[in-house]
């Protein structure tokens, strides 16, 4: 593994942005190929596979808060809510605007959000705000249960899709891929019109989900790299050490929040755009579960470890729908496992390794001097 | 708003609360105890709750407690009681050695603890709600229908205990209430005699306080932690007995908003302190009985995070502090 990786990192530059390039073709290419074994039986994989890309964008977002700036939330799905009902209650419900329109609202209305729940909470120590933010995804989804503006347990129904490009058509038709005995053939029977977000064909909604997630990972490496990058870690790491340095940990942390919000609200409106219906139970406790589950199996602070996790997550128990009613049973089992096989994820993060070097140089200063006086004793 | 009925049933909801916060409060003490000792959130405290019930409620069955009454009636209650504290305190015992103890000895980061014990969490309530399936591999679950049937759904022992009600006044006062209450204040305060009088209960405190040093002075750290995980254990058994008396219905995830309720008693009281475990319980279950009587029963759970909330804006470390090791407790 850690061949590869020093074989890719001492490649010249063109030919990385190229491997890049074709890894994120694929990526777009992957629900035409239909290629078997990985393809879902009985499910729509194009939706599979929509869905795999919001968990990923969720996971992106959460990373911030808890992998980069190491804030435990426990109530993620509460703003993933909040950007879903806002793009509902203005493209259906109580206006008519375009979807294009709405979603910015959401996204502002959830980071907004996000400060409002972080001012007076991140005050409190780690464990509570954990607690803290459990109840406020309780409270949101309740809140959506109990008032009727919110259309109560009914839901809400007709969200605004994305406009088609190129009208009902679309602009042209991709075939798919067919696998026959042994030959690969193009399937002009099965196409996918390019850019009609309808009802059926569900992968122009992944398209759209993964040019996010790729801005999104775009976004968070920028991010990750500047000034705000090193300050929310050095915030995780010693609070009381990056305050002293000058750090406003405090303004860190909320803007960690904020952030971490802004891309979970962002998820929400794509989602419910796609749905076109969403009710209180698209929003439950266990989503938020989900949701760190996906970001600690990958390897909280590893912007590609949590996407990996994302994937997992959400693309193992529908391939393996068979198993349906023991499909939470083996996640709560491989969580165990992954628990005490790889305690750092299944991809840690860099700095994870050079931090352990560091620790295991100290160590073994404090050996040698203390080698030192028991001789001198 | 609805003041006219909260003033006129003030006695009943007080009462009602109470009870509930009670259970609560015994709920509370586990997680309270193992965040004391590890500094860890035992998400999977609530299933130990939830086996205690079942292991309740099957005890009645298997000795007939539908038809009973008198003194047989309260022998399978004792023995149900007996049966509920001995499973939860199984369950809890294992979560220690299967999803902990590997991780404590690796060292390994809190939030993957978190993870362990989330996964432990589903594994045991998913193994409850297949429990239909699970006893049809090893061809039982004919002869064990009557236990394992409806998997999915409620299981009741509706009407096996006919609790009398007294009338005070205009005041009606629902026995059970009283003895959920009593029952679970006595548990709380001997517990807490325990913890600080006994030679095991100091072990805990010197651990909660400083785990290098209490080693160094004897004290076994991996017993301290056994022993924490097993009182935690007997006070949920406690807790889902009462809570099946008052109750009469389980489920398979009946552990779940119990569970998220008694951590937020334990948070609201003050996480690490016995005796802010029951005062936060006691004040979450009255909060929300008065709650949902102001605003209507559907706005019960927010009324409880909301408090929560609050509390913490004001007092950050719960309403009594932080203190299961600290020299006062």
């Amino acid at each position: 593994m850690n061949k590869i990786k020093q074989r890719f990192i001492s490649l010249p530059r063109p030919v990385k942005v190229l491997l890049w390039v074709l890894l994120a073709l694929f990526a777009y290419a992957l629900p035409l190929l239909e290629l078997p074994i990985i393809t879902t039986p009985g499910v729509d994989f194009g939706g599979v596979l929509f869905v795999v890309t919001m968990y990923a964008l969720v996971a992106i977002g959460l990373n911030i808060v808890v992998g980069y700036a190491g804030l435990l939330d426990l109530g993620y799905v509460g703003f993933y809510a909040i950007g879903a009902y806002t793009a509902a209650i203005l493209t259906s419900f109580h206006a008519h605007w375009p979807l294009l329109l709405s979603i910015p609202v959401a996204v502002v209305a959830t980071t907004i959000s996000g400060v409002l729940l972080g001012a007076p909470t991140l005050r409190v120590r780690g464990d509570y705000l954990a607690i803290v933010t459990l109840g406020f995804g309780e409270i949101i989804r309740l809140v959506a249960v109990n008032v009727e503006w919110l259309g109560e347990r009914k839901g809400i129904s007709n969200i605004a899709r994305p406009p088609s490009i190129g009208g009902d058509d679309g602009l042209f038709q991709i075939p798919h891929l067919y696998w026959g005995d042994g030959t690969v053939l193009l399937d002009t029977e099965d196409t996918t019109a390019f850019l009609k977000f309808g009802v059926l064909d569900q992968i122009p909604y992944y398209w759209l989900g993964l040019t996010v997630v790729i801005a999104m990972l775009f976004a968070d490496k920028l991010i990750k790299n500047s000034r705000v990058g090193r300050a929310w870690e050095a915030t995780r790491e010693d609070e009381d050490a990056a305050e002293l340095m000058g750090v406003p940990t405090f303004r860190f942390k909320l803007l960690a929040f904020a952030t971490g919000a802004f891309v979970g609200g962002l998820a929400g409106a794509l989602y419910a755009s796609r749905q076109s219906f969403i009710n209180p139970d698209s929003f439950l406790l266990l989503f938020s579960i989900l949701f760190l589950a996906a970001v600690v199996v990958g390897g909280q602070g590893n912007r590609w470890g949590v996407v990996v996790g994302a994937v997992l997550v959400a693309y193992l128990p529908q391939r393996f729908r068979e198993f349906d009613d023991f499909r939470v049973l083996v996640f709560g089992l491989a969580l165990v496992l992954l628990a005490a096989w790889r305690p750092e994820g299944l991809f840690p993060p860099k700095r994870t390794v050079r931090a352990r070097q560091l620790e295991q140089d100290l160590e073994e200063l404090e050996e040698g001097h203390e080698g030192e006086e028991a001789a001198r004793a | 708003m609805n003041f006219d009925f909260l003033f006129s049933n003030l006695p009943q909801l007080t009462i009602g609360g109470l009870a509930f916060g009670a259970i609560y409060a015994l709920i509370a003490l586990g997680y309270t105890m193992v965040y004391g000792v590890l500094q860890l959130i035992n998400f999977a405290h609530s299933e130990v709750f939830m086996y205690g019930t079942f292991a309740m409620l099957w005890t009645v069955m298997a000795l007939g407690g539908a038809d009973a009454d008198g003194v047989q009636l309260i022998a399978i209650l004792i023995a149900a009681l007996f049966a509920a504290m001995m499973m939860s305190a199984l369950i809890a015992l294992l979560l220690e050695r299967v999803a902990y103890r590997p991780l404590v000895k690796k060292n390994a980061p809190r939030l993957i603890a978190l993870i362990s014990a989330i996964g432990a969490s589903f594994v045991l309530a998913e193994l409850m709600g297949l429990r239909d399936r699970v006893t049809g591999w090893i061809g039982l679950d004919d002869d064990l229908s009557e236990y394992v049937g409806k998997a999915r759904i409620n299981n009741s022992m509706a009407g096996v205990v006919d609790a009398p009600r007294w009338e005070i006044g205009n005041v009606t006062l629902s026995s059970i209430d009283v003895i959920v209450i009593v029952a679970a204040v006595g548990m709380m305060v001997l517990l807490d005699q325990f913890v600080r009088r006994s030679r095991l209960g100091k072990g805990i405190r010197a651990t909660a306080q400083d785990p290098e040093t209490a080693a160094l002075m004897g004290v076994n750290p991996t017993r301290t932690i056994q022993i924490t995980f097993l009182i935690g254990g007997l006070m949920a058994g406690v807790a889902a007995f009462l809570y099946m008396l008052k109750i009469e219905t389980t489920k398979y995830d009946v552990g779940f908003l119990l569970g998220v309720k008694a951590f937020t008693a334990a948070v609201l009281g003050g996480i690490g302190n016995l005796r802010g475990a029951l005062l936060g319980g006691l004040v979450l279950g009255v909060a929300e009985s008065w709650g949902s009587a102001l605003f209507g029963t559907e706005w019960r759970h927010v009324v409880a995070f909301v408090l929560l909330v609050v509390i913490l804006l004001f007092r950050p470390t719960g309403l009594l502090g932080e203190s299961l090791g600290k020299a006062r407790a």
